[in-house]
């Protein structure tokens, strides 16, 4: 087994919009290995998004290998996508998508509820992920009752609860203000020293800047890949 | 599975207002379907209640043809041109076997007045077998006896409120009352009862010796022979023995025998067919009301499109979503059929304080079916609606 947690090969996505063919990834091949911290970066329309959503398995390539460790997940089910992102990925959103009305903790639970984790340790698994995040205090608190920093700490908590093989934030910070957004950039830094692999997707080189390092996208092609430290 | 089901109730339980609203469409339906059907049956089961107090175990000879099994087209008994004899009568008792009492009735109309108080009521003249077969029972006095149909004596049995209307709080028997002008002695007081059997109010009941009734209205002809059997299984072998002995006597258009059975057999056909056209029309509303719910969960899955997205996001498989959904629908629709029940049920006690109503459990079983069924049939469409969203597109939508 090597230490690939997630490999592209020569992925190409294409969108039929109307009689056009509409290319966002154009052959597009990068390894991720274990423990990396990746800042995903370019204009908007780059295709960054796309890149993010393949590595987490929502979206399917229009030609390519998508490997996940060793298994090759490209011709896998719906059934079975869903399956290996809840187990081996966990998502971070620029603006949170907890779901309103429901307590901090019961949003931490929700990746639990669809996995295999017997309901008797869910509380007590959710509770250490808030814990981590500094929401010990608040874990019945409404989404509507915190901050935006708070709010997405809680997403980070949901996101790790399953522990999961790679992270992926999508403009993390897009909806914050700096100091929120530094604070939630320290956790990420603070996760990838202990050993989480995170892939962050951002327009902001200042963010990017804190990752190990930085993919630069334009136009559907990779146009740099660089290690920072 | 048992955390999705948990997740549902929370979802409605987030949207009570709604949720209630929604299922007040079912909640209407069943109860309609429950207190329209109770009703049917309740009408039923009162027609049934009477004709058996009349003795299902009876048959009537009736003059002339009569075809009711045809149904509303049949012709009815001709009683002016009746050929029917009370030697007939004593003749069918005396076959005996399965035949136990033979009653014979002639009746006529006539005003009973005593000193200035006068009514107009129905006249029977009975013979003892049909006394026994009405189960009349005498509070004061005597009941008509062989004797007095042998001497056609002028003797009178009444009813409670003949009585009372004649004499008021006074003793009736043993004083003189006149019918059609001729003059009676009152025998007995019949027991105060409600009404029972069809047409005939014991209350204003006057009987007297059938061959009186012969002598006053001139002509030995009777309307009604009833025959009872000495059970109910013994009917057919009755019928069978009388028609044998009246085709004798009679040609085959100049007698009917009618029985109970197959005369209620028809009218307990037609009340429940009525009643499941009751019931039909109200289940219509059932099956609005389960648009009602289609309704309120296609726009239940576009509001929560960013929240299935996530679920996805996060793991959930296209069947939880599609459960989760499914649930949800079929929740709404049984809690509003629970409701409905209940609902129905009170409803039709409360009616039952003016007319005769049975709640069925039948009814019960298949408002809550059909409720449940709606919940899944009108459920899928937006449920599978809900599993299909791409995730993406789903996170992404504002």
């Amino acid at each position: 087994m090597n230490n690939h947690v997630v490999t592209l090969k020569s992925i190409n996505k294409q969108y039929v919009l109307g009689s056009d063919n509409i290319s966002v990834l154009k052959n597009i091949s990068l390894s991720i290995k274990k423990g990396e911290f990746v800042a995903i970066i370019g204009p908007s329309g780059s295709g960054k998004s796309t890149l993010m959503h393949i590595i987490g398995l929502l979206d399917r390539p229009t030609s390519g290998k998508v490997i996940l460790e060793d298994e090759d997940v490209s011709l896998l089910s719906e059934k079975e996508l869903a399956k290996l992102r809840n187990q081996y990925i966990g998502f971070v959103f620029q603006s949170f998508n907890l779901l309103p009305r429901t307590s901090a903790i019961d949003n931490v639970i929700l990746p639990l509820i669809y996995s295999k984790v017997p309901k008797s340790q869910w509380h007590q698994k959710a509770l250490k992920m808030l814990n981590l995040v500094g929401l010990s205090d608040r874990i019945h608190h409404k989404p509507s009752q915190m901050s935006g920093g708070q709010q997405q700490r809680v997403a980070i908590a949901r996101a790790l609860v399953n522990n999961p093989k790679i992270i992926l934030a999508d403009e993390p910070t897009g909806n914050l203000d700096s100091k929120s957004g530094n604070e939630i950039m320290d956790y990420f830094n603070k996760l990838n020293k202990e050993g989480n692999t995170i892939v962050l997707v951002t327009h902001e080189k200042d963010i990017a800047m804190q990752a190990k390092r930085i993919i630069e996208v334009k136009d559907g092609e990779i146009i740099r890949d660089t290690k920072t430290r | 599975m048992k955390e999705i089901i948990i997740l549902s109730f929370k979802s409605i339980w987030r949207n009570k207002v709604r949720s209630a609203l929604t299922m007040i469409g079912i909640i209407i339906g069943v109860s309609a379907v429950i207190i329209l059907i109770s009703v049917g049956q309740g009408i039923q089961n009162y027609i049934t209640g009477r004709f058996e107090s009349l003795g299902a175990n009876t048959v009537n000879v009736l003059p002339g043809k009569v075809t009711l099994d045809e149904g509303f087209t049949g012709s009815g008994p001709n009683f002016a041109g009746s050929k029917l004899t009370l030697k007939m009568a004593e003749d069918l008792q005396k076959i005996g076997g399965p035949i136990n009492l033979v009653g014979a009735e002639a009746d006529f109309s006539a005003t009973v007045s005593y000193k200035g108080e006068s009514k107009y009521t129905s006249i029977a003249g009975i013979n003892v077998g049909y006394a026994k077969i009405l189960n009349l029972e005498i509070e004061e006095g005597r009941e008509i006896s062989q004797t007095d149909i042998e001497a056609s004596r002028k003797v009178a049995v009444i009813g409670k409120s003949i009585q009372e209307k004649l004499f008021g709080q006074s003793s009736a028997v043993g004083k003189q009352i006149n019918i059609a002008s001729e003059k009676f002695e009152v025998i007995g007081i019949l027991s105060k009862i409600g009404s029972t059997g069809i047409g005939i109010d014991i209350n204003n009941f006057v009987a007297i010796p059938i061959t009186s009734a012969g002598k006053i209205s001139g002509s030995d002809k009777i309307q009604v022979i009833s025959i009872q059997a000495k059970s109910k299984d013994e009917i057919d072998e009755t019928i069978e023995l009388a028609k044998k002995y009246l085709r004798t006597k009679l040609k085959d258009d100049e007698f009917s025998i009618l029985d109970q059975s197959s005369l209620l057999g028809t009218i307990t056909q037609i009340l429940g067919v009525l009643t499941l056209a009751l019931g039909g029309i109200a289940a219509i509303s059932i099956v609005v009301g389960g648009v009602g719910i289609m309704n309120i969960m296609l726009v239940s899955v576009t509001e929560r499109t960013k929240e299935i997205g996530l679920r996805k996001a996060v793991g959930a498989k296209p069947s939880d979503i599609l459960t989760q959904f499914l649930i949800e629908a079929t929740t709404l629709s049984i809690s509003g059929g629970i409701l409905g029940i209940l609902l129905g049920w009170s409803g039709s006690l409360a009616l039952n304080q003016f007319f005769p109503t049975f709640v069925t459990v039948w009814s019960v079983a298949l408002a809550f079916g059909v409720s449940a069924a709606i919940g899944i049939i009108f459920g899928v469409a937006p449920a599978i609606k809900a599993s299909r969203l791409d995730p993406i597109n789903a996170l992404r939508y504002e």
